[in-house]
Parts: C-alpha cells; sequence; structure tokens
C-alpha cells in the first residue's frame, strides 16, 4: 500500500469512526481507563513470558550487566541467581509481579538496584521532552506543507513533497539521524552531534523524528484538504462570496485538521518505535535506551516498568488524540 | 575612556587565556554508569580519578604504592599489612583512616567482585595499617586491591546494607553531578595529595553505538573519545584535528577446546588446529589491526607472561597436516578428514555480546575446512560456553578473557586452570586438561613472594600453556582513542585502570 493510500484510508477511518462513535466525553474517559487497565496487564504478562523464554541463563546475563562480561563466572551467577530467587518456579514470580503491581509498586531494578519507578522518572521526562519537541516540529513542518499542496492537488509542489516524503519515510530513522549529524555537525558545525545537558542537544534527535513524522501528516493532510477542497460545501463557500484566504480558514483548515490529528494517534507508534533507535544514536538517556540496556541485561522489572510506561503513554495520547477530535468535530457532540 | 570600562577591556582581552584553562574536557566512552556503587561502576569512577585504590600500577604495569604508601606480608604468608599514606582526605574533607579503608574493602569482600578469588578470613584496621588475614598464602593479594571494585570510599559513602549511595573517593577530581546511566562531570578537588591536575573539570557521557561516537569526534564534541570502529578509525585518521591512538589490552580471543573429547585428546591435534589458523589474517580483515594477531595469551603489557612469540610462525599449514596423518586422519573423497569411517567435525559455540567473536569464528570455520576439518559454527548465548564446560557437552568455545583485570594475571589463571592437578579447569579457561607441573608452578605463584622467582615461573607457565594449548590465543583486542590534538599529554592505560585526565593539558 503506497503512503497516499495508506494516508487516504485512515482519512476515510477518521470520518467512518467520528460519524459513528458518539458516545459522550464520560463514556470516553471510563473506556479509555478500561483500556490502560487492560495495556497494563497484557504488557505486563507478555514481557514476563517473553523474557522468561528467551535462550541463555537469566542469571550470567544479570550478572554481567551488574558486574561487566569480564567478571561473570558461575560463581557470581550463582550469586544473583540465589539474591534474586530465579530458581523459584516462574509462576510465583509472575504473581508476585502482579501483586505488587496491584499495589503500584514496580520493585527494583536487577542490574542497578535501584527502584524502577526512580529510573524510570529521570527517563519519562528526557523521552517525553524529546517526543514532545518531536511532535511540535513534524506539525509545524508537515500539514502546512501538505495543506499547501492539497490546495492544488497535482501541482509541483504537491509532487515534489511526494518524492520528499516517500523518501523520508523510507530511510530508516537510525540513517535520517546519522545524515543530519553530518550535515548539521560535522559539516556546518551548528549543533552537538549527540549527548544531552543543554537544550540544542535535544534538536537533532527531534528533527529526526519529526521528519519522519512530518513525512506522512503532510500527506493525511494534503489529501484531507484535496477532499475538503473539492467537496460542495466548500466550493459553496466560494459561491457565496468568500475569498480563498477566508474559505480556507472558515471551511477548510477545521475539515481537514480533524483526520489530521486522528492520524498522530497512529503516529505515536512510530514515535515510540523511533525513540528506541534514536535515543541510542543520540546518547539520550530517555526511556527507548533503557529499554534496550534492560533486554540486554534480562532486567525484568525495568522490561516490564519500561513497557508498561510505554503502553500507558500510548494509551494516553490517543485519549488526547480523541479529546482533540471531539473538540474540532462538533458532530460528536450534539448527537 | 572612563575608569571603569578600563578593567572590563582588560578582563575581555585575558578570557581567551583564562577560557583555555578552564576549557572542559569532554570524555566519550561505551560503558555505561549503572550506579554509584563501586561493585557495578567503580571502573568509571576510577577511571575519571575520582576514586583510588590502596594499589596504584607504575608504568610497567606492577602494582605500586597507591593509597597504601608500603605493604608487608608476614613469613608464614597469612597476614598483610598496608600502611595508609599520610596526608590523604576524602573529597567531603574527613581524613583517609584505617577504619574507612577496611570498611570499603569488607563491602567489597561482601559483593561479587575480586577479592572473591582471594582466601581473606578477615580485615582489620590497625593503627595506620588495613590488615588482612589470609587462610592460605596468595601473593598476587596487591594486585587484587589495585582493582575498581575495591575502591577506597568514606564511611559516609554507604548506606545501612554497604551499598555506596555516594561517591565519596580520594581522586583529584571530586563528582560534580551524576546522572546514570550516561552522564558524570567532575571537578578538580583542591585538596588532592598528589599533583594538582592541569585541567579543572571534565565530563564523562557513555554512547554506546560506535558510529555517533566518531561523529563526536570529528565534530569536536568529544575531545577524547574511546573504542573507535574500524570504518570510522580509517576516516578519523584523517583528521588534522585529531590524534589517534591504540594500545593492545591484556584481552584476548581465545578458543578453549575439551580435551577429554577423543579428537582433541593428544596434544598434536590441538597444535595442528592452532597452526593451520591464519592469526594475521583475521587481525587485519576483520579486527583491522595486524598488530593484533596473538600467538600467545599475554600480550606485552603483562612482563614476565609475555614470551614474545611472532603471529606470523604460528601458521604453517603443512606442519599442522602432517601432525594430522600422525594421528591417523586422512582424506577422503570430498577433501575431508576421516579416521576410521568417522569424520572430523566438530562445533564452535560463541556468541555475539562482542560482535567481532561470530566474524572470526566463522574464519576459523574457513581456515580449518583448508586442512580438512569440518566446523559447525553455534552462535548462542554466553552462558553456554560455562554451562557446556560444566555438563561436558562443549566441544569448542570462542570467547574473548580478560587476563588483566589487575596487574597481576594469576587470579585469572588460578580460575582457569587451577592448582589441584584431579578437577583443573574453569569456565573459561581448560576444559578435562590435566597438568601437575602447571599446578604446582601456579601453586607456588600463589604463595611465593620473591619477584625474580615470580618472574621465572610465569614464564615456565606461559611456555607450558602454550605448547599444550588447552586454551588457544587469536588475538588480543586493541584500545582504541581519538583524542583532541590540542590535548597534550595523553596516554592509553593498557590495564584500563584510568583515562590518565590527570595528565591532561591544553596546549597553546
Amino acid at each position: 500500500m503506497s503512503e497516499n493510500q495508506a494516508a487516504r484510508s485512515t482519512s476515510r477511518r477518521a470520518s467512518r469512526w467520528t460519524s459513528h462513535r458518539t458516545t459522550g466525553l464520560g463514556g470516553l474517559l471510563l473506556q479509555r481507563l478500561f483500556q490502560a487497565g487492560l495495556v497494563a496487564w497484557m504488557v505486563g504478562t507478555l514481557t514476563f513470558v517473553l523474557t522468561r523464554s528467551l535462550p541463555g541463563d537469566m542469571a550470567y546475563r544479570i550478572a554481567a550487566g551488574r558486574y561487566g562480561h569480564d567478571m561473570v563466572n558461575t560463581t557470581a551467577a550463582e550469586a544473583v541467581r540465589a539474591e534474586l530467587a530465579l530458581d523459584q518456579p516462574a509462576l510465583g514470580a509472575y504473581f508476585g509481579w502482579l501483586w505488587d503491581l496491584i499495589q503500584l509498586d514496580l520493585s527494583r531494578s536487577l542490574v542497578s538496584g535501584e527502584p524502577v519507578v526512580a529510573e524510570l522518572w529521570h527517563q519519562l521526562g528526557h523521552s517525553l521532552g524529546l517526543a514532545a519537541l518531536a511532535v511540535l516540529l513534524s506539525l509545524l513542518l508537515g500539514p502546512p506543507l501538505g495543506l499547501l499542496a492539497g490546495l492544488k492537488p497535482n501541482g509541483m509542489l504537491d509532487r515534489v513533497s511526494e518524492v520528499a516524503a516517500s523518501v523520508l519515510r523510507a530511510l530508516p530513522p537510525f540513517a535520517v539521524g546519522l545524515i543530519l549529524i553530518l550535515i548539521f555537525s560535522v559539516t556546518l558545525g551548528w549543533l552537538p552531534a549527540a549527548g544531552h545537558g543543554r537544550s540544542a542537544h535535544g534538536v537533532l534527535p527531534a528533527l529526526t523524528l519529526a521528519l519522519a513524522l512530518a513525512a506522512i501528516s503532510s500527506r493525511v493532510a494534503r489529501n484531507a484538504m484535496a477532499d475538503v477542497s473539492q467537496s460542495a460545501y466548500y466550493a459553496f463557500s466560494r459561491t457565496k462570496g468568500l475569498g480563498e484566504r477566508l474559505s480556507f480558514l472558515r471551511h477548510g483548515l477545521r475539515n481537514a485538521a480533524v483526520p489530521v490529528v486522528a492520524y498522530l494517534g497512529v503516529q505515536f507508534v512510530y514515535l515510540i518505535e523511533g525513540v528506541v533507535v534514536v535515543e541510542t544514536l543520540f546518547a539520550w538517556p530517555g526511556i527507548g535506551h533503557a529499554l534496550v540496556h534492560a533486554i540486554v541485561a534480562r532486567d525484568v522489572p525495568m522490561i516490564q516498568g519500561t513497557a508498561l510506561v510505554m503502553g500507558l503513554m500510548f494509551v494516553a495520547l490517543n485519549t488526547v488524540v480523541d479529546l482533540l477530535c471531539y473538540w474540532l468535530d462538533p458532530r460528536r457532540r450534539s448527537a | 575612556m572612563t575608569p571603569c570600562l578600563r578593567p572590563l577591556l582588560f578582563g575581555l582581552v585575558l578570557l581567551p587565556l583564562a577560557a583555555q584553562a578552564d576549557r572542559p574536557l569532554a570524555v566519550v566512552a561505551p560503558w555505561e554508569i549503572t550506579g554509584l556503587d563501586p561493585s557495578t561502576s567503580g571502573y568509571v569512577f576510577a577511571r575519571m580519578r575520582v576514586a583510588e585504590t590502596l594499589i596504584d600500577t607504575d608504568a610497567a604495569g606492577q602494582p605500586a604504592p597507591g593509597l597504601a604508601s608500603g605493604w608487608q606480608v608476614s613469613d608464614d604468608g597469612l597476614t598483610w599489612r598496608f600502611t595508609l599514606r599520610e596526608g590523604v582526605t576524602f573529597h567531603d574533607d574527613s581524613p583517609l583512616t584505617a577504619q574507612a579503608a577496611a570498611l570499603s574493602l569488607e563491602h567489597a569482600l561482601a559483593k561479587p567482585g575480586i577479592l572473591d578469588s582471594a582466601p581473606i578470613v578477615a580485615i582489620e584496621a590497625e593503627d595506620a595499617d588495613v590488615v588482612v588475614h589470609l587462610d592460605s598464602p596468595f601473593a598476587p593479594l596487591p594486585a587484587l586491591l589495585a582493582h575498581s571494585t575495591t575502591l577506597i570510599l568514606a564511611v559516609d559513602a554507604f548506606d545501612d546494607e554497604g551499598r555506596a549511595t555516594q561517591m565519596i573517593g580520594t581522586g583529584p577530581y571530586r563528582v560534580a553531578s551524576v546522572a546514570p546511566p550516561q552522564r558524570l562531570t567532575v571537578e578538580r578537588f583542591d585538596g588532592y595529595w598528589g599533583e594538582t591536575p592541569a585541567i579543572g573539570s571534565a565530563s564523562y557521557l557513555a554512547v554506546g553505538r560506535g558510529e555517533t561516537r566518531a561523529l563526536m569526534a570529528e565534530s569536536g564534541d568529544a575531545d577524547v573519545v574511546f573504542t573507535l570502529d574500524p570504518a570510522s578509525r580509517a576516516r578519523l585518521a584523517r583528521h588534522d584535528r585529531l590524534a589517534l591512538h591504540a594500545e593492545p589490552l591484556p584481552r584476548t580471543i581465545v578458543f578453549k577446546l575439551n580435551v577429554e573429547h577423543p579428537f582433541l585428546e593428544d596434544e598434536r591435534a590441538r597444535q595442528a588446529l592452532s597452526l593451520a589458523v591464519d592469526r594475521v589474517g583475521i587481525a587485519a580483515g576483520l579486527l583491522r589491526h595486524p598488530e593484533a594477531a596473538a600467538a600467545e595469551l599475554f600480550p606485552a603489557s603483562l612482563g614476565p607472561w609475555h614470551l614474545g612469540l611472532a603471529a606470523e610462525e604460528a601458521q604453517d599449514v603443512e606442519r599442522a597436516r602432517e601432525l594430522l596423518t600422525e594421528l591417523g586422519w586422512e582424506t577422503n573423497g570430498r577433501g575431508m578428514l576421516e579416521r576410521d569411517g568417522e569424520p572430523f567435525q566438530l562445533t564452535l559455540r560463541t556468541f555475539s555480546d562482542r560482535p567481532e567473536l561470530p566474524l572470526v569464528a566463522t574464519a576459523l570455520q574457513d581456515q580449518w575446512r583448508e586442512i580438512g576439518v569440518a566446523l559447525e559454527v553455534a552462535v548462542g548465548n554466553a552462558s553456554e560456553i560455562p554451562s557446556g564446560h560444566r555438563d561436558g557437552s562443549l566441544e569448542l568455545g570462542l570467547m574473548a578473557r580478560n587476563y588483566g583485570l589487575v596487574p597481576d594475571p594469576l587470579g585469572t589463571l588460578l580460575d582457569d586452570f587451577g592448582t589441584d592437578p584431579e578437577t583443573m579447569g574453569g569456565d573459561w579457561g581448560a576444559m578435562g586438561w590435566r597438568d601437575a607441573d602447571v599446578a604446582a608452578w601456579l601453586d607456588t605463584l600463589r604463595q611465593e613472594a620473591d619477584m625474580d622467582a615470580r618472574a621465572e615461573l610465569a614464564g615456565q607457565v606461559a611456555r607450558r600453556l602454550n605448547e599444550a594449548m588447552p586454551v588457544v590465543p587469536v588475538a588480543w583486542y586493541q584500545q582504541t582513542a581519538a583524542v583532541n590534538a590540542e590535548l597534550e599529554g595523553f596516554s592509553i592505560d593498557p590495564l584500563e585502570r584510568s583515562y590518565r585526565i590527570d595528565e591532561l593539558r591544553w596546549g597553546e
């Protein structure tokens, strides 16, 4: 399926979905809350089963994560096994985790010994900052370009932006990031290549994510705008004597915005997948970076905690998107 | 000019000079900071010169006075007395006392770490001395006390459970901020007992991706970047603003053999496999460092253990074929070796935590096919080598072994080979191999304090291991660094104990 088809089908889905699902605001929030609980349970269970079924001896992995590869021998691994009761049946450990979760206790990292909540707090702040900047940049880049392209479908701007969007979406974020570092840090020397601590450090990782997000949101906006600009009500707004600018502002923008905002919800999947790669590339101490390291070190509570927060973030962000659509589209409120 | 403007302008003129002296140093390396405890990330704090150990190493890599100004061992070899240096203060201004030092060592002993290999009964403070009681003589004890898991921290650094919650050391730099898992900043500690370093502040950033590290060196975001991937190294070498450094580490890529396996029990079979290996080819082609080729286990930084064998001479495919013919192996129609209808077929286990290992494994597979040995490579998890060692299912295992965890490889060798001729061997060492001489020599080395006698024994052990080949060396790891060309005084510590940032200064 091409980018255009995907975007078109989403915009169709968005309009169908907004017109059919007309539960009230309270119902929507209640439904999302139930979803959050379900996601928490499923993510935790799945990560538990997956980490337990990975090949290799967990005790060795954790010992390597803690003390370094050079220090790992059977003595260290056995010490870890005894300390963490890894030889106990898995089912007991699972119910122990579930019981802790109900009490909102995510327990301690097997590697650092620090509470998982404290580590996540540090990392989540960095990831959310990065994600917010990425979404902001993508909204500044993508939709305006898409709207302009959609006003004149198949025009020069439309064709150029379609090619650019396809290329950017086809390149993995890793490659886009490297290209950006080469241009802005190595060649021009404007921005730091990687690291964190100063605000300038966030620009390149955020831009890397934003370019891929903008690639799609520009196409969604373009299709939405093309649909709107060819619709009867848009033609009528011109017929009744409104200028191009006023028609666009009063009748075009809001109608075209619904699918763009609805599609943001889908894009968060990409964002969450993207931070894992981008954070590692740019040495950004976020949650995606933490997840990769936790998996390597077989740090089960940390994997569960990170996956849980990512899952819940996804539900929360989608709720925000729903609320935005609810506000943008009066048909949902009146029904 | 108004009087108040003059000092301002004067200040502006001086600004570039002051900025040069205060210019912070940015160090980038791949290793993450797991926490504050010496048992998990002591190496970062030791390398950034925040905390120190009782024993230091000298330029030849031998134990030298650190926080202990001297040490003696009792005649029976069971009591070691380390006398503390006077006038040392911790970063919280508390003095270094024998109590504080003994407490740090007791906490280190309670956790998995380097002290596990020493027969320590008790650690006590007596006046200005730290006294260590053993239940059998153990000559390499000072070397163990140079390891970063035995850092000496202030009493207040530890919580009630003995975990370090603050990093209060005695080094020339103190922690300014620490944000695990990636970032640490340090600043000069004015109360340091030794020479005051030239550089006022430094940062450490853990960057996992090699490409990113190289680009940070290239863009000038980092002044010292450790561990460069081969492709980036070639590019950075052409850069005017960077100087490239490389140093072999005592971490050796080796394969261990199951000596109880019917194909491998004869020494000549193991020698034949070793003779068939093109070490220079592997080092130049896969590791991109021709000088990394290793014909022996221990590199030059391990002093008396190093024999000085040339890697080119370790390959002799003709001789390998002869040895195998002597053992009754014959080439079959497909060019592979057979004995009594059984093909010479083995499985080599390795793991991908170190990305070069699977590559080296496939090179061995190819090179052994030349002499008619069929090798199957199984890339799995690092724990499969120790577990295969224990249940006897391992045939060959390719791995990286660090013989330079401490200045004396004896601790590692005791784990890998052992002193009991009946039960010799270890997870990352010999398997099913018995040699009463090596066991006896290692046992003597454990007790012998005389340096000359030790050096001679070390050479004997190294030579015997090299003949009998229970473990076969392939290559040494190289530590590489890209360094800002304006920095002076840079060198790589082959034992990786220190980044030596206190010896650096900004050039004119």
